[in-house]
């Protein structure tokens, strides 16, 4: 016998051989969530939606672009003048893995001001991590595709830093390109990969999700959610708080798609590859540059790269390196100075990975990358020995069912 | 707290970026500035300046640069008719084949074929030049930072040499070309076309009229890109406010009840 779980008997019936509808209405619709969430709470759904915008203009400009490198660059200009809309998808694209990078860097932010990595999330947290590392080889190798100067050398500086591995790295760059330089095999290979990582991406997403569903978001004062007092269903409060969130950043993206589609673009990407002329600075997208700053920083190569991809592989580890069991910094105040101080660095980063290695900007490098390391593997371990947190609200909704007044609610969790 | 934080994000995120184009702009010589018909967010092409830059094109640049992911029938949306187009690229050699007898042959050029270049390739463009190889025009004003203002500039920018500065045989001086040493000679000089409607060809207005076509050359998709933006905008806009409203309105029990 079915159970009468639903309205719609042919959805009963289905549910009850198949129980899709159960799982989307226990995971979208009663899904309990806290009910203090803030508008940083956004970017996760932001960056998901982001994810799907990217695969399907990616699908459509896939038919219409050719893998060659005699080919390659014409076949983007053919999409940007001959193609129906073709230009509104590249443009979508192009400026769209600059928004996904915005998101996704934000939404990392958050985890960390608010400690959303912290027990019993660590896993949670390590998924996204290999999240933004696929995404940023996805990114890279796209940038690759449309064969312009700085495709063509930002591939060869890249490809060319696992040279740095001892004995075995030309082996591996030789490897990598399929030849003897970035030529025809590495295009070829690197849109094959551009194609695939980003299913990779859904995969990984979907365990992301599974994660977060097992205990539900962190929220802004961090404890755990207590019982029904303090959560609220995803669907309708969080469905329409969600769709708010998505129609502010579209309209952003598209000011920036149909009035500045090139200013997160470089100029020298609009001259055909040319082998045989270096540009006079080689500089990676923006969302790179901080990671670029630091590869730069170090005066020997390999350590270059292993403190590049040091910086990522610090953040696998941070729910092990940041002790305090208090996880938002609203009760840390210490913390929220360093977490400042973070961000600045990072910003910092970006901008010295966007100016030419010398002079003062490389001290400046140094300093900034000692700060970064510094900040992970010095400050957070020992800070929990020496910070006195705040007192920790009993629940979620205790300090707001004594406040006087809605509005108090947030005065309150601010109060010093 | 939140919102200062909120702040602080954005002013952070837009310091990335300003810093990120900064740095394109930083070695740049300073160009003048120039009033652009199709700058600006509803910014279009003023389309007789844009016709008499493909005069300027055809007549001078043309004999050493070539345009060549642009085809004569993209000309109708500068304003050319069909006749017009068929009639002008029928004034150029196309090479076409092998026909059935397996030969090359030329014929006159049709609306579809691509601007027919100087050059076999861009080894016999250096060949005639010095060994330096007019870049195609195609899409040069997006490949420069400042596209327009630097190309204009550039070629209003000949002068004599300053005292001690030595030039080599077969390079100009050109104050606004990085370095100064440019192997193009001065292209463009008063009345060095007839222009079709009777505007007098100054140097000024010539150099204005071609960066107008080239820009439009570059992006072709421009005004159509700006028109259906402004509807997308302001869709999403009006999107926003129903969809902020909407979530105060599912949010207000919860809000009392607090």
């Amino acid at each position: 016998m079915t159970e009468k779980k639903f309205k719609n008997p042919i959805i009963n019936w289905i549910d009850y051989r198949l129980p899709v509808f159960t799982f989307l209405n226990h995971e979208l619709n009663e899904y309990p969530t806290p009910k203090n969430l803030n508008y940083f709470w956004n970017f996760g759904s932001l960056a998901g939606i982001a994810l799907v915008i990217m695969i399907i203009t990616g699908i459509v400009l896939s038919m219409n672009y050719t893998a060659h490198v005699d080919h390659a660059f014409d076949s983007v200009e053919r999409i940007m003048r001959d193609v129906n809309h073709g230009w509104l998808m590249r443009y979508i694209h192009m400026n769209g893995a600059s928004f996904f990078f915005i998101v996704v860097y934000i939404h990392i932010f958050r985890g960390l001001y608010y400690g959303s990595y912290k027990a019993p999330r660590e896993i949670l947290w390590i998924l996204g991590v290999l999240i933004l590392l696929l995404m940023m080889a996805t990114a890279f190798m796209g940038y690759v595709l449309p064969w312009g100067q700085m495709s063509f050398w930002g591939a060869t500086v890249i490809t060319n830093l696992f040279s740095a591995i001892p004995l075995i790295g030309e082996s591996i760059v030789t490897w990598l390109w399929g030849g003897f330089s970035v030529d025809n095999p590495t295009l070829n290979r690197f849109f094959s990969l551009h194609f695939l990582l980003p299913f990779l991406i859904v995969g990984v997403v979907i365990l992301h999700l599974v994660a977060l569903h097992r205990f539900g978001s962190n929220n802004p004062i961090g404890i755990d959610a207590k019982g029904k007092q303090d959560t609220l269903p995803f669907h309708p409060y969080y469905t329409i708080k969600d769709l708010f969130g998505l129609s502010v950043f579209l309209t952003i993206f598209a000011i920036a798609v149909f009035f500045f589609p090139n200013f997160m673009g470089h100029p020298d990407n609009y001259i055909p590859a040319n082998p045989m002329q270096t540009p006079a600075h080689i500089v990676p997208e923006w969302y790179f540059l901080p990671f670029y700053a630091i590869l730069r920083a170090i005066p020997d190569k390999l350590g270059g790269v292993l403190f590049m991809f040091g910086a990522i592989a610090v953040l696998f580890v941070l729910p092990w390196l940041d002790k305090s069991p208090v996880r938002s910094s609203q009760f840390r105040p210490f913390y929220k100075i360093f977490f400042w101080l973070l961000v600045v660095d990072c910003v910092v980063l970006g901008y010295l990975g966007a100016k030419p290695a010398e002079g003062i900007y490389v001290i400046l490098s140094r300093l900034a990358t000692a700060y970064y390391f510094f900040h992970f593997l010095i400050v957070l371990p020992l800070l929990p020995k020496l910070e006195k947190t705040r007192p920790l609200p009993v629940s979620i909704s205790k300090p707001i069912l004594s406040a006087s007044t809605p509005a108090s609610v947030f005065a309150l969790r601010e109060k010093k | 707290m939140i919102r200062k934080n909120f702040y602080f994000l954005f002013v952070l995120v837009s310091s990335i970026m300003a810093s990120y184009s900064s740095f394109s702009a930083s070695s740049k010589i300073n160009y003048p500035e120039q009033n652009w018909s199709f700058s600006g967010l509803f910014g279009i092409f003023d389309k007789s300046s844009a016709q008499r830059g493909f005069q300027v094109y055809r007549e001078v640049c043309s004999g050493c640069h070539g345009m060549r992911l642009m085809s004569y029938r993209n000309l109708s949306a500068l304003g050319y008719n069909e006749n017009e187009l068929k009639a002008l690229a029928a004034q150029f050699e196309v090479k076409d084949g092998p026909n059935d007898d397996g030969e090359f042959f030329t014929r006159p050029g049709r609306p579809s074929d691509k601007f027919v270049s100087p050059y076999e390739n861009e080894n016999a463009g250096r060949a005639a030049n010095g060994g330096a190889y007019p870049p195609d025009l195609s899409l040069i004003v997006k490949a420069r930072p400042d596209g327009a203002n630097y190309l204009h500039a550039l070629l209003i920018g000949y002068e004599e040499a300053p005292k001690g500065v030595k030039v080599p045989d077969g390079m100009y001086y050109n104050k606004y070309y990085s370095g100064n040493l440019i192997a193009m000679p001065q292209p463009l000089y008063e009345d060095g076309v007839d222009y079709f409607d009777g505007t007098k060809a100054s140097e000024k207005q010539m150099a204005k009229d071609v960066t107008a076509f080239l820009a439009w050359a570059a992006e072709p998709e421009m005004e159509e890109r700006k028109k259906l933006g402004v509807t997308v905008v302001l869709f999403l806009f009006i999107f926003s406010l129903l969809a902020y409203f909407s979530m105060k309105q599912v949010w207000a029990p919860v809000k009392r009840k607090i």
